[in-house]
């Protein structure tokens, strides 16, 4: 070979040395470049995704505001805007810096330390999974938003509630400007009236939670059969019941228009759930991954390898890209 | 690796740390003064809302730019591969604009059809367009 190369000309030589296997393309091991270029792939994925999210948000005349809608956390906090999914990426950060550690002591070939901080990441990457799972919990159960059903709409005007015995509201959180957010209740049955909230708790109602007070009250007292509610829904003085059970309370805008609070565009629950979905099985592949190659990196099959820890380097690049994802995701459904 | 660069590196990371930490906080805080949150009667001036929207945009960006240089290694990369990750997706610039653009197109025919379907049928027999003209310019007659 050697003597070959000295006969033929430069160019033969490279092209032959470049075919006959060996060498690297862009310096990358085979693994780790198909790796960049998966990860490239998955990113226009998730764009496809969060764009599609983008051109129904335009196309909508309201959209539900997310300081309004992400406002919960555990431990019965509320009215805390972006609070809990803040904690979220901070758990995916840490996770992330943590990883980058693992790698480290991979390439000092520090087996100990490898498995250390693989954990760890693990820990992160649970802990950001075990958040969603409450935070989905909480959306579909307390809150009622599904696939295919967003109870949380969006005023486009001036206006004011009705009581629930149809006057009007004189409370001032009873008043909304357009660009408030709403969230249409399900009518309680278990509960009758009265004490709904937490006013044995010393804590003073909000306008809405009397006015639900009421409304379950009145709800209760007609006894209707929930699993076979009229199409058109029943109507009460200061609200709506409709078809699912739902309490649709009455307005009257500024105009002088007398309306009742509407579901939401339907595709934000659908949106929402796919892409945080999405990215939340992209989380969960991660974790197992780690997971597999975390114990296999205990067992020393990596140390034999003596490729300064790659297959770390690999699972590295693609925990880091389920954070860099995250970015976009918590710009586009909490940020804006 | 030596001893000297490896402690060099472990501090990085820690920096790193700090940076994405600190950058998702000022997002925060800038998206809640954008909602009017800390300061109400903001969520009404459109110029703030645009202004902090860039803000969170850039941020976000930059912190896009953070991991895939400092935590994945890109800058450690060569050129070549570098580009063939990081180009590609500048076609999702043309996408934003066309597909945002598209929406906001939906959304002015859905609005279209709704002021249309509001007319009621007094409305639509008034005289309209050039017959309008007529009527007006027989009057000034």
């Amino acid at each position: 070979m050697a003597e070959n190369t000295v006969h033929h000309g430069e160019a033969h030589e490279t092209t032959e040395e470049l075919w006959s296997g060996g060498k690297q393309p862009f310096k990358a091991s085979y693994g780790k470049l198909m790796m960049w270029y998966f990860l490239v792939s998955d990113a226009f994925t998730f764009a496809g995704f969060l764009i599609a999210y983008g051109a129904l948000r335009f196309s909508s005349p309201s959209w539900p505001v997310p300081d309004f809608v992400f406002s919960t956390a555990p431990f019965g906090i509320h009215g805390a805007p972006l609070i809990f999914v803040t904690f979220m990426s901070f758990l995916l950060i840490l996770s992330s810096v943590t990883m980058v550690r693992a790698v480290q002591e991979g390439h000092r070939e520090n087996q100990k330390g490898v498995v250390f901080w693989m954990f760890l990441t693990v820990i992160g990457g649970a802990g950001f999974l075990g958040c969603q799972a409450w935070e989905w919990t909480n959306l579909i159960y307390k809150e009622c938003m599904t696939v295919t059903r967003n109870p949380f709409g969006t005023h486009t005007e001036n206006g004011t509630y009705l009581n629930a015995d149809g006057s009007q509201s004189t409370a001032a959180d009873d008043t909304f400007k357009p660009g408030m957010g709403y969230l249409i209740h399900h009518a309680h049955l278990d509960d009758h009236g009265g004490d709904h909230g937490h006013g044995d708790e010393g804590h003073e109602m909000t306008a809405e939670e009397a006015f639900l007070a009421d409304a379950n009250s009145a709800v209760a007292a007609k006894n209707l059969d929930f699993d076979n509610l009229p199409e058109a829904g029943v109507d009460f003085p200061g609200f709506r019941l409709n078809e699912e059970g739902f309490i649709q309370r009455k307005f009257i805008t500024e105009s002088g228009i007398a309306a009742a609070q509407e579901n939401g565009p339907k595709a934000f629950g659908a949106l929402f759930f796919f892409i945080t979905g999405f990215h939340g099985f992209h989380v969960l592949s991660g974790v197992v991954f780690l997971l597999i190659i975390m114990l296999n990196a205990g067992g020393g099959l990596y140390a034999a390898r003596k490729n300064g820890y790659e297959m770390v380097e690999k699972i590295g690049l693609y925990w880091h890209f389920v954070d860099l994802v995250w970015v976009f995701v918590f710009l586009v459904f909490y940020l804006l | 690796m030596g001893h000297h660069n490896y402690e060099d590196a472990k501090k990085m990371v820690w920096k790193g740390c700090a940076v994405l930490g600190i950058v998702t906080l000022i997002e925060v805080f800038v998206s809640l003064l954008q909602k009017g949150h800390v300061i109400s009667g903001l969520e009404d001036v459109s110029a703030v809302v645009i202004t902090a929207a860039l803000i969170i945009g850039i941020l976000s960006i930059y912190k896009a730019y953070y991991i895939i240089y400092n935590f994945m290694h890109m800058a450690q990369e060569v050129p070549g591969l570098r580009m063939s990750v990081l180009l590609p997706t500048a076609l999702l610039i043309w996408g934003m604009i066309a597909f945002f653009q598209e929406g906001a197109s939906w959304g002015e025919r859905r609005a279209l059809i709704k002021e249309k379907n509001e007319v009621s049928s007094e409305d639509a027999i008034k005289p309209q367009g050039m017959l309008l003209k007529k009527i007006e310019t027989e009057k000034l007659q």
